[in-house]
């Protein structure tokens, strides 16, 4: 069997169908950002430890750095520009950063924003303690996580009382 | 831009097989949380990859005919941690996958790819040995079966044929039923952390919830692999619930474990909590199992 | 009032949606990407490099190596330039070093069309080097017949400096004094901002270079490249968009003067270094480890007779920020509890590692953990209460630095201590965890901090500003003073509304700093912008609103003196009537047929002042012995950095800082290969920074005395955070263990140690 030097592939971007020819080095954070200019991926490490370059795949939360953009041919990827909605209005949980002052620097922010997304997306109520294991994938130096832990219960909250 | 020379995929497992006999100088990759690491660090630049990324039919768990839990090997670890099956039979494994990395690579990671890295820190690994959990492998050939004890040959060295991937890990259904399990990982921090070592514990007790009548008990970082203490096990066979059966437990392990020196720790801190690990894990064993501790 | 209000930051909106763009996000995509080649001995000379097989990798550009670069010998340090020698950072270093003098430091550069290329290309050029022998420790570095470092410190001290107050040999024979001595170390640990050092250069116009970088000082910046590449400054142009973080490790010329250089060598295409989390770790900056000696003669009512502190400095391979560091450190000394007889002596000294620079607290953490752990052994050898003794010894007000003419006008360290012992609880939980035994003991502990804003008089504070009043009647604000997470952009709108009489949300801050355009700031270090800054956008605004007010004078012939901005319209003060609004007459003077005129003032402030910011940090530990771990319960830190520009960013500030501090006294340790001199642990798997589940609740209050030299009340707030909280945290396990540990971080392989000494573990 022959090796590959690019795969064409296809999959969902932030809720539009993609298609591209990657070279197979290429991780899939090194294509967001490049071929469709998904700036909020960050690098910040490029070893799967800062989570600065979180993003959504088929639901989950992944390290782009560490994941081959050969692999998500047909797959579903949200990342931060994909959560305003058409008119470009944020989402709750964006506002919440700017509420709660849980942004600084702005580096680990769509990250952050990211894994609050995908705990958010369960519709589950979580503890204090169990929204920082949630987001223990994602460091900050920034804030002391303390405004993005309040930031996010007051998402969770919010949305709980409205069900 | 990773520096990958070849990159093959598989699309079956017999594929990957066949992949493995062309191309013996290449590396599977599964998940990649370690393979893509060393790529870039340098050690493993240059290498060519067999992806084995996409055989979802590797993914997830179910019950072979006999009872036999089959974990397969791209499971990944935050799957572990929910599957109903694990929590059922074995919920102390979703605590030990629980307890690696943080979400995201608890979502890339792989089961497999924790066992066949063949590291010591490995936080699923010791777990799995306690079970008396076997590696099940495809190749040319067909299958094999190896108990996980057998499997690690060394530090980074595993028992996998060169035409061989690593299918999944079984565990009996007289390894896994009436056992009640703990696992304690120590690292220097709550999350994002290799074990600086790892203690899985888990126990049957007597039918009158007296005495242990088995208990096993896998260390990781202890010794250059993941290793069982089967004096300590066989020490407190048909022991009662009670605290000198503990620190004849502790006694046992510290015979048993041989911790190293490094840079990350020293052999004698590790010594001092491998053994409070393995008396903590004795005793929430006991407890999860419905025991009660005098004295 | 625009100001001290908790207005949204300016910025946020692009962060959260990802439209801040960051140096990597605006480098062009055909930019070479260079590959530096670092040393893999701690000390020696590179006798030879063999580029032949690299330079056959395909993609290669060119590759460049410590013999090609100019002769020229610069510094680093983001400090402003002095036109007196004597005062002027050591220049020590030449932009590649054939005198390497640590693990990492830079031989060769591969300038490549891309990563791959540059990286398999750096990895096969063939450095031979004359290895000489290396040090790694400071105390080690000053005996006698150790390597020297650099030959124009032939004892590796870089620098020494002493305060001598009364007679301390005279006072320590007073009968009946007790002595209580220790050592107290901290160690190497590193800023690690999310963003990595990165920076691209292009030229243009024949022979300018530009540098986008990630950097807290892009004016410094520009200055130091120059210099290192010989250039009149005029040549070289720094553009800073927005910054991942800070610290005080980008107040440095990082690569940016390499990284000019490089694209100049290659006619001038954009070249990026875009440092890995490994060298930044290595190669950008880190703090300065110190090790120091403390006797304190005490009273047996807790008052001083006399006390003495020696404290050594580990520089690393070469000088950056120097000496100022630990001679800052060692100044809070005598003055945070003032004794008549004081010895001080430190030393800053060349090792074998990666250098120390800038970092958030300059000096003031490290010997803070020192002293106020040196405080709790006394408070533990007299069994008196550390509040009521550090009530009784700290500062008092009217207290006045005759070096700095700084004053301690307000009873900030009581009132601090009063209201985080409130939120603590700290005195009904020491009597609660008195008397423990058990394996998993709780404990209690605090630490005063002193930290002095800005750097005058050591050196300039400066700050130009310029603002342009729109044709719509909002304000362009341009300001040297920059952006790094801070929230300065946001401080900075809202101390310009205030003085203009408009809403922040009408001031529009360009937070991308061009040194082609923006005037003259320093730049973000010292915890200084606000203070600093806000003359500057005081006295600008004040000149911009005169401007304003003539031409509101023109328009409804109402005189100067009787009329204000108020809410952007021009007001009647007397009775408060809108006469006409700043828009129409900002459209009115713009367009006028005969007097049109873009209004728009500019003016820099040398600022002659200076200003202490005080506060306290209290810590609640839980210990559990048999396992060497320590959790946190609890943190609490009080300031005093006068009035707050705005309250909710002034805390999520105090958070971070906090969090610095827990990572310093809990976690953090740069780790080095004693055989080698490599860095062990030069990752962030291995470098323990913490993470979400290692933080407690943390809480940040404030006491708002106005500081009377600012224009806005305000001081220093960036780095006082970090400085309490380790101190506070060790004294809280000593509260619960007895076990006073002297060395951070209290990892659980220094609490193995400790707690084994002290006969705490059950023995082999």
């Amino acid at each position: 069997m022959e090796s590959i030097s690019y795969k064409q592939i296809t999959f969902t971007l932030n809720g539009k169908t993609v298609t591209t020819s990657v070279d197979v080095r290429l991780s899939l954070l090194e294509v967001l950002r490049d071929t469709f200019g998904m700036t909020s991926v960050k690098k910040g490490c490029e070893v799967g430890e800062c989570g600065a370059c979180t993003v959504i795949i088929d639901g989950e939360t992944y390290d782009s750095c560490i994941y081959l953009a050969a692999w998500v041919d047909s797959k579903d990827v949200l990342t931060l520009e994909g959560l305003m909605d058409e008119e470009g209005k944020i989402s709750d949980i964006q506002q919440a950063f700017i509420d709660e002052a849980a942004v600084q620097c702005g580096f680990c922010t769509p990250g952050f924003i990211m894994s609050s997304w995908k705990l958010l997306s369960t519709g589950k109520r979580y503890t204090r303690d169990e929204i920082r294991r949630e987001l223990s994938g994602n460091m900050c130096r920034c804030t002391g996580y303390q405004n993005i832990i309040d930031a996010v219960e007051k998402v969770m909250n919010e949305r709980l009382a409205d069900n | 831009m990773y520096d990958i020379q070849h990159y093959y995929e598989a699309k079956s497992v017999e594929d990957a097989i066949r992949l493995r006999v062309e191309h013996p100088e290449a590396v599977i990759i599964s998940g990649g949380s370690d393979i893509l690491i060393s790529i870039r660090s340098g050690d493993l630049a240059g290498c060519s990859l067999i992806s084995i990324h996409g055989l979802d039919t590797l993914r997830g768990v179910s019950l072979d005919p006999d009872d036999t839990l089959r974990i397969g090997a791209l499971t990944s670890f935050s799957h572990l941690m929910k599957d109903p099956l694990i929590l059922e039979h074995i919920p102390v494994l979703a605590e030990a996958a629980g307890k690696v990395g943080g979400p995201q690579i608890r979502n890339i990671g792989t089961v497999g790819g924790n066992v066949c890295n063949g590291v010591t820190s490995a936080d699923t690994a010791s777990t799995l040995l306690a079970f008396d959990a076997e590696a099940e492998l495809q190749g040319q050939k067909g299958k094999r079966r190896v108990p996980l004890t057998a499997f690690y040959k060394g530090p980074r060295r595993v028992d996998i044929e060169k035409d061989e991937i690593m299918t999944a890990l079984l565990i009996s259904s007289k390894a896994y039923k009436d056992y009640a399990g703990c696992y304690i990982k120590y690292a220097k921090r709550a999350a994002m952390d290799i074990a600086t070592s790892g203690c899985s514990v888990n126990v049957k007790l007597t039918p009158g919830k007296d005495a242990i009548e088995y208990a096993r008990v896998a260390f990781g970082v202890s010794g250059p692999v993941p290793i069982r203490i089967s004096s300590a096990e066989e020490a407190v066979q048909g022991k009662p619930l009670t605290e000198e059966t503990i620190e004849l437990f502790a006694e046992h392990v510290r015979a048993g474990i041989n911790p190293r020196t490094s840079w990350r720790a020293s052999r004698d801190f590790r010594i001092q909590i491998q053994l409070e690990m393995a008396r903590r894990c004795l005793r929430r064993s006991i407890e999860r199992a419905g025991g009660e501790i005098v004295g | 009032m625009q100001v001290g209000k908790s207005v949204k930051r300016v910025d946020a909106y692009d962060k959260v949606t990802g439209r801040a763009k960051y140096t990597a996000d605006i480098c062009p995509k055909d930019t070479y990407v260079a590959r530096i080649v670092h040393s893999t001995i701690a000390h020696g000379r590179v006798l030879k490099i063999d580029t032949s097989e690299a330079e056959r990798v395909e993609g290669v550009v060119k590759i460049l190596t410590c013999f090609d670069v100019p002769d020229i010998e610069f510094g680093t340090a983001g400090h402003p330039w002095t036109t007196n020698p004597e005062h002027q950072d050591i220049a020590d270093r030449k932009l590649m070093n054939e005198h390497v003098r640590y693990y990492g430091d830079e031989v060769a550069a591969v300038i490549a069309k891309d990563e791959v290329a540059a990286t398999r290309a750096a990895r096969l050029v063939r450095v031979e080097y004359e290895k000489y022998p290396h040090v790694l420790d400071p105390l080690e570095a000053i005996q006698e017949g150790m390597p020297v470092i650099h030959e124009a410190f032939p004892d590796n001290i870089l620098g020494h400096s002493s305060i001598r107050e009364g007679n301390y040999q005279e006072a320590i024979r007073e009968p009946g004094l007790i002595k209580i001595e220790g050592w107290y170390s901290t160690p190497s640990v590193q800023h690690s901002q999310i963003e990595n050092h990165i920076c691209y250069a292009y030229m243009e116009g024949g022979d300018r270079v530009t540098v986008v970088a990630s950097t807290q000082i892009p004016h410094i910046t520009r200055r130091i490249t120059a210099q290192a590449l010989g250039l009149p400054w005029g040549k070289v142009r720094v553009i800073k968009p927005y910054i991942g973080g800070g610290f005080g490790n980008k107040q440095d010329a990082l690569y940016e003067p390499l990284c000019a250089w490089l694209c100049t060598q290659v006619g001038g295409h954009p070249v990026m270094i875009d440092s890995t989390r490994e060298e930044t770790f290595v190669s950008s900056r880190v703090r300065h480890a110190m090790r120091s000696h403390i006797i304190s003669w005490v009273r047996p009512d807790g008052t001083f007779a006399a006390r003495k502190m020696k404290v050594w400095s580990d520089q690393g391979a070469y000088a950056s920020h120097g000496h100022g560091v630990v001679a800052k450190g060692m100044g809070a000394f005598p003055q945070i509890y003032p004794c008549p007889n004081v010895e001080c002596d430190c030393w800053t000294v060349y090792t074998n590692k990666p250098s120390a620079g800038a970092m958030r607290g300059y000096g003031i953490p490290q010997t803070m953990f020192h002293n106020e752990s040196h405080i709790d052994d006394i408070v533990t050898k007299l069994n008196m209460d550390p509040v009521e003794f550090r009530r009784k010894n700290s500062m008092p007000v009217g207290y006045v630095d005759p070096f700095s003419k700084n004053e301690l006008y307000d009873d900030s360290f009581n009132q601090c201590m009063t209201k985080a012992e409130a939120l603590l609880n700290f005195n009904r939980k020491r009597k609660l965890y008195a008397n423990q035994t058990g394996p998993v003991r709780r404990g209690v502990g605090m630490a005063l901090f002193w930290y002095n804003t800005a750097v005058w008089p050591i050196s300039i504070e400066t700050s130009a500003c310029r603002m342009i009043l729109n044709a719509d009647g909002s304000i362009q604000l341009m300001l040297g003073e920059t952006e790094i997470g801070q929230g300065q952009d946001t401080a900075a709108a809202q101390m310009a509304a205030q003085v203009l009489g408009v809403s922040y949300k009408d001031v529009h801050v360009v937070s991308t700093q061009d040194t082609d355009v923006t005037p003259y700031g320093s730049g973000a270090y010292a915890s200084r912008q606000t203070y600093v800054g806000g003359f500057a956008i005081a006295q600008t605004g004040r000149i911009l609103k005169e401007k304003i007010l003539k031409h509101a004078h023109r328009l409804t012939r109402m005189p100067v003196d009787i009329i204000d901005i108020k809410d952007s319209w021009i007001v009647r003060k007397e009775d408060g009537r809108r006469l006409i609004s700043l828009e129409t007459l900002a459209t009115e003077t713009l367009y006028d047929i005969k007097h049109s005129e873009h209004i728009a003032a500019e003016s820099t402030y040398s600022v002659q002042s200076n200003a202490y910011s005080f506060g306290a940090s209290f810590a609640e530990v839980e210990v559990d012995i048999p396992l060497c771990h320590v959790r946190l319960l609890g943190l609490v830190n009080v300031h005093d950095c006068g009035n707050l520009i705005n309250p909710q960013l002034a805390e999520a500030q105090v958070h971070g800082g906090m969090s610095m501090g827990i990572g310093f006294g809990l976690y953090e340790k740069m780790l080095f290969d004693e055989k080698s001199g490599r860095m062990l642990n030069d990752n962030l798997l291995d470098y323990k920074l913490p993470t979400t589940m290692d933080h407690p609740d943390i809480i940040a209050d404030f006491v708002e005395n106005p500081e009377p030299t600012s224009p806005f009340g305000t001081k220093a707030l960036g780095e006082p955070p970090a400085c309490s909280p380790a101190p506070a945290i060790r004294n809280a396990i000593l509260n619960a263990t007895g076990v006073a540990i002297n060395d951070i971080p209290i990892n659980p392989d220094q609490l193995f140690e400790s707690f084994r000494d002290a006969g705490l573990l059950e023995g082999e």
